[in-house]
């Protein structure tokens, strides 16, 4: 056990995804019937996301946060740059299937995403494409469904759930994949409040287990839980940093069309100083 | 205009192995001009509700009144009631189908028998209350534009029509926060111009605190709690029993409250929440 928290500590500082000057264009065929650049999704980014953390990235609609997404598991291939994930570059098509499988994505709708109509069949889909043993398939599902509360419902048909249960069982199917990282767009867009609140705790535990987890968010409050916040403008890197060094700043993140957290806000509305950075500050302040 | 919900019940699968009561004795009415949002858990009846208000369900029992006039008898004309009461649904922007923006907003208006000048006219006041240039929009793609954007085109295809209700299923989901605060200021500027009633439906509570005069709780199929949202929002322990929650900002000065003796503060807002610790500070000096 202890040897290996000293093997997860040591893995921990390494990098796992790197991408290098990493360019996006979105073209249409002009009325000459030649292919020409429409919009630059992606800007000349780079940046490294280290083994085991947990990175948010935020930015107003357009900004390229869902373009990038898709690059980091070789969903889309970039015009020029390059995105390496554990070693191997994602535009080298050998590589693509062991990609895809080790960083897996959970995207905004759940209705997209469920393909079977029992739950435990569609936890199974990923794994059975890759021919694992159905032993093991068996095996992967359950474990799977158990980490995220829904073993209780595997014999269920898929359209009698919730949009949040709909939304873990489809970070169950990702799970299934024994993925490395897992990329999530926008996961609770679409849930309730006490939808967003149980997928937000699953996201966090999976990433205490040990999975690399980048969160894509338009929720300053779910962002603000992140070790570290990536925030794009224009296919750009606007800023990169700790969630309460960006959310201190209040004209960085109006700059990118952003807000800040409530308590950030209240603070600078009520006039109270800028030192005061929690609720139990502010409260200490008011004695 | 006003809408009257009277003793209204819904049954899915009647009969059947699934049954499910989706209302059970809803009643409500909702006047001239008001903006009134509506909360509830996933399941609590908020959809099958708003699906009555324009006939897309029949109730089992009960009877909706539109502008006076009963729905739910069978005799009145559904596609007079639909023109009256606009249905925005979730992800409206997934039912834009047209080539440019004006021929999106025309579909509803020209199937009305609108036609020539008054089309043209009825299109162009649609895009601009939903705070578009006309000019600049009216021939572009609506596929081209951003998702903020096309979420107000496919809002502007519903005012066309002309509606004196307009009913919005979480109309600021998935909007990043500049589009959400245009999109709320949007839905303000066609409550103050036309007088339309809103009804919103929206799992922000945020949203309902700032925009409604009233707010409607759901809870398994029945109206739990109805009031303004200063009323509605103190009842945390409740709402939070029916799987809500309050605005963040509450739960922030319930906690002040809570700590700071001599300190006390219902704000919804931000913006009161400042104001009433500022005066907090004032009075202690």
């Amino acid at each position: 056990m202890r040897y290996n928290k000293l093997v997860m500590n040591k893995e921990k500082n390494k990098t796992y995804i790197s991408v290098h000057n990493l360019i996006v264009d979105f073209t249409q065929i002009n009325e000459e019937g030649i292919e020409e650049i429409k919009t630059r999704a992606i800007d000349d980014v780079s940046f490294d996301i280290e083994k085991g953390s947990f990175i948010s990235i935020i930015g107003m609609n357009g900004s390229g946060k869902s373009t990038l997404a898709k690059c980091l598991n070789g969903l889309i291939e970039p015009n020029s740059g390059e995105v390496i994930v554990d070693g191997m570059n994602t535009s080298d098509e050998e590589h693509l299937w062991d990609i895809r499988s080790r960083v897996g994505m959970v995207f905004q709708n759940p209705d997209n995403q469920i393909v079977s109509s029992l739950v435990e069949d569609d936890v199974a889909f990923g794994p059975e494409n890759l021919g694992v043993d159905p032993a093991e398939i068996r095996q992967r599902v359950d474990h799977a469904l158990k980490q995220v509360d829904m073993y209780d419902c595997k014999d269920k048909g898929a359209h009698m759930l919730s949009g949040g249960q709909k939304q873990r069982i489809a970070i169950a199917g990702a799970l299934a994949m024994r993925p490395d990282c897992i990329i999530f767009d926008e996961p609770t867009a679409m849930l309730d409040p006490k939808g967003k609140l149980q997928v937000m705790d699953i996201i966090k535990e999976l990433n205490r287990e040990g999975i690399t987890t980048i969160l894509i968010t338009h929720y300053m409050n779910e962002a603000e839980q992140a070790d570290r916040i990536i925030i794009l403008k224009k296919g750009k890197v606007y800023s990169d940093g700790k969630p309460k060094d960006l959310f201190s700043n209040r004209r960085l993140i109006e700059g990118a069309g952003l807000e800040m957290p409530p308590l950030i806000d209240l603070r600078d509305k009520a006039g109270l100083p800028e030192s005061a950075t929690t609720l139990e500050d502010i409260i200490c302040l008011l004695k | 205009m006003s809408i009257e919900i009277n003793n209204l019940r819904y049954v899915y699968n009647p009969g059947m192995p699934g049954e499910t009561v989706a209302l059970n004795d809803v009643s409500l009415t909702i006047g001239d001009g008001e903006m009134v949002g509506i909360i509830g858990h996933t399941g609590s009846g908020k959809s099958t509700l708003l699906q009555h208000m324009n006939g897309l369900l029949k109730p089992a029992s009960g009877d909706v009144f539109v502008d006076g006039q009963c729905i739910t008898d069978g005799k009145a004309n559904l596609v007079d009631i639909r023109r009256k009461v606009g249905l925005v649904f979730q992800y409206p922007e997934y039912q834009l189908f047209e080539e440019t923006v004006a021929k999106d907003v025309a579909f509803g208006p020209r199937n009305l028998g609108i036609e020539g000048e008054e089309l043209d006219k009825t299109i162009q006041e649609a895009i601009e209350i939903v705070g578009l240039n006309y000019n600049e929009i009216q021939n572009s793609s609506p596929f081209e534009l951003s998702g903020g954007m096309k979420r107000r085109v496919a809002i502007a295809g519903v005012i066309a029509m002309r509606p004196s209700v307009l009913i919005l299923d979480e109309p600021t989901a998935g909007l990043d926060p500049t589009a959400h605060r245009e999109i709320l200021s949007m839905i303000r500027r066609i409550n103050d111009n036309r007088e339309i009633i809103i009804i919103f439906v929206s799992h922000n509570m945020d949203d309902i605190a700032n925009m409604c005069s009233r707010v409607v709780v759901m809870d398994k199929g029945k109206v739990s709690l109805e009031g303004t949202p200063q009323e509605v929002f103190a009842q945390g322990r409740l709402l939070e029993s029916m799987g809500l929650d309050v605005p963040p900002v509450v739960h922030i000065m319930n906690k002040i409250s809570d700590e700071v003796s001599g300190f006390y503060s219902s704000a919804l807002t931000i913006d009161e929440a400042a104001k009433d610790i500022r005066e907090y500070i004032k009075r202690k000096k």
